[in-house]
């Protein structure tokens, strides 16, 4: 547990990949199995406590301290490990020499109830540091941020058995911490891990933002066109071991969709975009999140908001990878696939004839109008399956987001790297002589505007909620979204899908922004949704 | 704005809220018609000590400690203000009317060398301005003094729960292991001029390091102030002196914080970037200075040591300033103080020397 916390803590203060890799590299080679597995696990986010979690230790911690004195606390360190780090009563009895290693503590804290987990946690950080507590509650409660992701992990791993990363990664869903067999492999000590038939996930491939100079040579033949859909990508993964529905970033959802793994007949590994859908028409994202995080979903539920897939590739057929194919080849893979399965929920994106760049943009601005999809994807017909996003291969074209004028109304520090900055805003619209909050935002400028943003709330604050600070209702903003949706949980009745900054209007006069009726004409009904 | 009477004509006492206001300027005793600390050229004023934040130049007439007044004139120049007046811990002077005065003390603050807490007395009522203080002791400065008053104005940058400072020395060592594990780096501190810079020289002589500490220019002048004063800080070498910066290597020098990632370091060996402060307990505060070896040395109080304060000084009323105002506020209130929060305008949080 010393050896993680240090190794941690180097982490933290290292700047640059390959010093970072080569503190990694080194832990790697000094630290003995299984201790150096559950490190790795920690680092790529795949160690995961049923009962250690962020509650958990508030919990404890609130029984430590004055919950005002808590919440301050918190406000100004931005992060909740750290915090508790340094609040938690420093003891006299810090026993460091009896501290037990780091497979000892994932092991206690794997097999511990939700009724001993606290007496257990609390014992720990009884006789820890600062900087160990840091380090102990970072592990239980995952999202380590040192600077270091699961894919850089992976590409550490490959450089460490000197194989290339994609191996690492296609063996990576289908072993387990604390990866010994792994670890064995690369430092040639065993044979590959055996993984056939694994239920795992399986890292897809991603699209960049279409560019101005994007479309200079395009020439339709070459291209795939479809609607880019407003859910969330998944995987759908079905083997003779069982069967998975998975996030893009690999999380198992499994079990808050029960009602997509029906039907499944045949074997394969398929990508597509999770949407609620009352056979073919599609309901809004918002219908969406009112599935998304239930561990266990009622009938009710079930039958009011029925999940679907629109799926548009296919990894595995069957056993066999159809990864090395190209999407034409793929696209007919996944028909005939489709066809085999009984299962009504699951449909197939369509391809849009396009055959000029005009008739390209008239799609575009079609796909514009409706409010079903957000914007245009472009395939290169030719394109393998690659995970990861590869370049020139695959384009998301969005339609342009919705913009209004409003008016900042409050501020609050940011988290992590921002916690000394105000960077949080909520801003409002008029009704009539009245400000009305319609978000919050806190993204979409620079490091200098943020600087700017920052002085001018310590200078205009008058008054303060907490660590809300209240601002001169002064400064216009240019909000960008992508949708807006009735609330009933906000006061202006109206809720905004990703608001951000879009600029800052230094020059328009409070009086002039928007107001709440021009925002709310920007709703769009459900009922106007097709699929 | 005047704060609300709070104890007014108490046996004939006129309570500190009815004397003492908050403009625009700074903090402002209106029958001595002085400002204390303030932030632009004034009449009259009284500083605390010599921090950049609290003392500037261009007053007409200063009244400080005899060690303020010489930060400020190596500072500022021999003409910092028109007239000044230093007094020494615990000698008095009127201000204002003869026939209605406003008597001012000093008592050492502990903060840095000169550093005071001002003592104000008008008809009865006593209030404490205690500038910015610190417990720890400090070989520089004479010991901070509880001084009995009405209100007690305290500072707050470390005024958090989650502040508590560890001891210098366990500090200084992780600077000196530092210096075994990368004997072929610089190891570059980032020190604040005055008093944290000549704090960590003094700590790494007790912890037994003799070598020559080697500075940036900008250090010179105040370094040079303190061994007048009769600090003794062992050999000292300017950088702009050494020939060959490779020789660097291994060695320990001393910049403020600005000069870290500034184009003045790039001429040094492979730096091990060190910064000295309190805010480097908090990790994001760190990484922002992009400090690979973060020593958490303060000036200031940590959270214990602001509350052992109210409770030894024990006045019934609280004015919270310059920080984390909030926290120390409510927990002045939960021990049975009245407390409130002097809005005072200082520099930003991240500039302060802490």
């Amino acid at each position: 547990m010393h050896a993680f916390s240090e190794l941690l803590d180097q982490l933290y203060f290292t700047a640059g990949n390959n010093a970072k890799a080569a503190i990694i590299t080194d832990y790697l080679a000094h630290t003995p199995d299984p201790d150096r597995g559950w490190a790795i696990a920690a680092l790529a986010g795949t160690l995961k406590f049923d009962f250690f979690k962020r509650n958990t230790v508030k919990k404890l911690m609130l029984e430590r301290v004055d919950p005002e004195l808590f919440a301050l606390s918190y406000d100004y360190v931005g992060e909740m490990s750290e915090t508790v780090a340094h609040l938690w009563p420093q003891t006299s009895s810090s026993e460091q020499d009896a501290l037990p290693s780091l497979a000892e503590v994932v092991e206690q804290f794997q097999q511990c109830s939700r009724n001993t987990v606290g007496k257990l946690l609390a014992g720990y950080l009884d006789s820890m540091t600062a900087a160990q507590r840091w380090a102990l509650i970072k592990l239980g409660t995952r999202g380590l941020r040192v600077g270091v992701s699961a894919r850089t992990i992976k590409h550490i791993l490959a450089s460490y058995g000197n194989v290339d990363v994609a191996e690492v990664e296609a063996i990576w869903h289908g072993v387990a911490p604390p990866y010994t067999s792994l670890l064995a492999w690369l430092e040639g000590r065993a044979d590959k891990p055996d993984i056939r038939g694994e239920v795992t996930f399986h890292p897809v491939m991603l699209s960049h933002p279409l560019t101005d100079g994007d479309l200079n040579s395009w020439s339709p033949a070459d291209w795939q066109v479809e609607h880019k859909y407003d859910g969330i990508r998944v995987q759908l993964v079905s083997t003779n071991k069982g069967k998975a529905l998975f996030s893009r970033t690999g999380d198992d959802i499994s079990s808050a969709f029960p009602d997509v793994l029906e039907g499944l007949t045949s074997h394969g590994v398929v990508d597509g975009e999770l949407l609620i859908m009352h056979g073919t028409r599609v309901d809004t994202f918002n219908t969406l999140q009112q599935r998304l995080n239930r561990k266990s979903p009622t009938k009710k539920l079930l039958a009011e908001y029925p999940a679907g897939i629109i799926l548009y590739d296919i990894l595995i057929q069957g056993e066999d990878s159809v990864t090395e194919q190209p999407l034409s080849h793929r696209r007919k893979v996944l028909e005939t696939w489709l066809c085999e399965q009984n299962a009504s929920h699951l449909h197939i994106s369509p391809t849009l004839a396009v055959d000029s760049l005009e008739e390209l943009n008239d799609q575009y601005a079609r796909a514009s109008e409706d409010v079903a999809v957000e914007g245009l994807m472009l395939k290169r017909r030719a394109s393998q399956y690659v995970a990861g996003r590869p370049k020139g291969q695959w384009y998301k074209w969005k339609r342009q987001p919705k913009l209004v004028d409003a008016v900042i109304m409050y501020a609050q520090r940011g988290h992590g790297k921002r916690s000394s900055f105000y960077s949080d805003f909520t801003f409002g619209a008029w009704q009539g002589d009245q400000l009305l909050p319609i978000g919050k935002a806190y993204s979409g400028f620079t490091d200098d505007e943020l600087k700017k943003l920052d002085n001018w709330v310590r200078r205009h604050t008058v008054g303060r909620f907490g660590p809300v600070k209240e601002v001169k209702k002064e400064l216009v903003i240019e909000v960008a979204f992508d949708a807006v949706h009735p609330s009933t949980r906000h006061k202006s009745g109206i809720a905004l899908r990703f608001p951000r900054f879009h600029r800052i209007r230094w020059d328009k006069p409070a009086r002039e922004a928007d107001s709440l009726d021009t925002v709310k004409a920007l709703i769009d009904t459900p009922a106007s949704r097709k699929s | 704005m005047l704060f609300t009477a709070t104890g007014s004509d108490n046996g004939g006492q006129v309570h500190p809220s009815e004397w003492i206001t908050v403009n625009d300027t700074g903090l402002y005793c209106q029958p001595a018609d002085t400002y204390i600390d303030p932030m632009v050229p004034v009449a009259q004023a009284i500083i605390t000590h010599g921090h950049a934040d609290h003392a500037r130049a261009g007053h007409q007439r200063v009244y400080a400690t005899p060690t303020t007044i010489r930060i400020m004139t190596t500072r500022y120049g021999d003409d910092m203000a028109e007239q000044h007046y230093p007094l020494t811990y615990r000698e008095s002077v009127s201000l204002g009317d003869p026939d209605d005065p406003v008597k001012l003390t000093f008592y050492p603050a502990g903060h840095i060398a000169g550093s005071a807490q001002a003592l104000l007395e008008y008809r009865g009522g006593r209030i404490v301005i205690s500038g910015d203080y610190k417990r720890r002791p400090d070989p520089t400065c004479e010991p901070f003094e509880v001084v009995p008053c009405d209100v007690f104005i305290t500072e707050a940058t470390f005024g958090l729960p989650v502040f508590r400072h560890p001891p210098i020395e366990r500090e200084i060592q992780k600077l000196l292991h530092s210096l075994s594990v990368f004997p072929q780096r610089c190891h570059l501190v980032g020190t604040y001029a005055l008093g944290k810079c000549q704090r960590v020289i003094l700590a790494l002589r007790d912890a037994g390091y003799h070598k020559p500490v080697y500075l940036h220019g900008a250090l010179l002048k105040l370094c040079e102030l303190y061994q007048t004063l009769g600090v003794s800080l062992g050999t000292l070498i300017p950088v702009s002196e050494v020939e060959d910066k490779q020789s660097l290597a291994g060695e320990v020098v001393l910049a403020p914080p600005s000069a870290l990632a500034d184009r003045w370091s790039r001429a040094l060996p492979d730096p091990r970037t060190v910064m000295a402060s309190g805010w480097m307990q908090i990790r994001a505060r760190a990484r922002q200075r992009q400090a690979e070896l973060p020593l958490i040395i303060s000036d200031h109080c940590d959270w214990p040591e602001l509350l052992q304060t109210l409770r030894e000084v024990d006045a019934p009323e609280v004015w919270v300033t310059h920080g984390r105002e909030d926290a120390l506020i409510y927990q002045a209130s939960q021990m049975g103080y009245q407390a409130k929060a002097l809005s005072l305008l200082r520099f930003d949080d991240e500039d302060e020397p802490a």
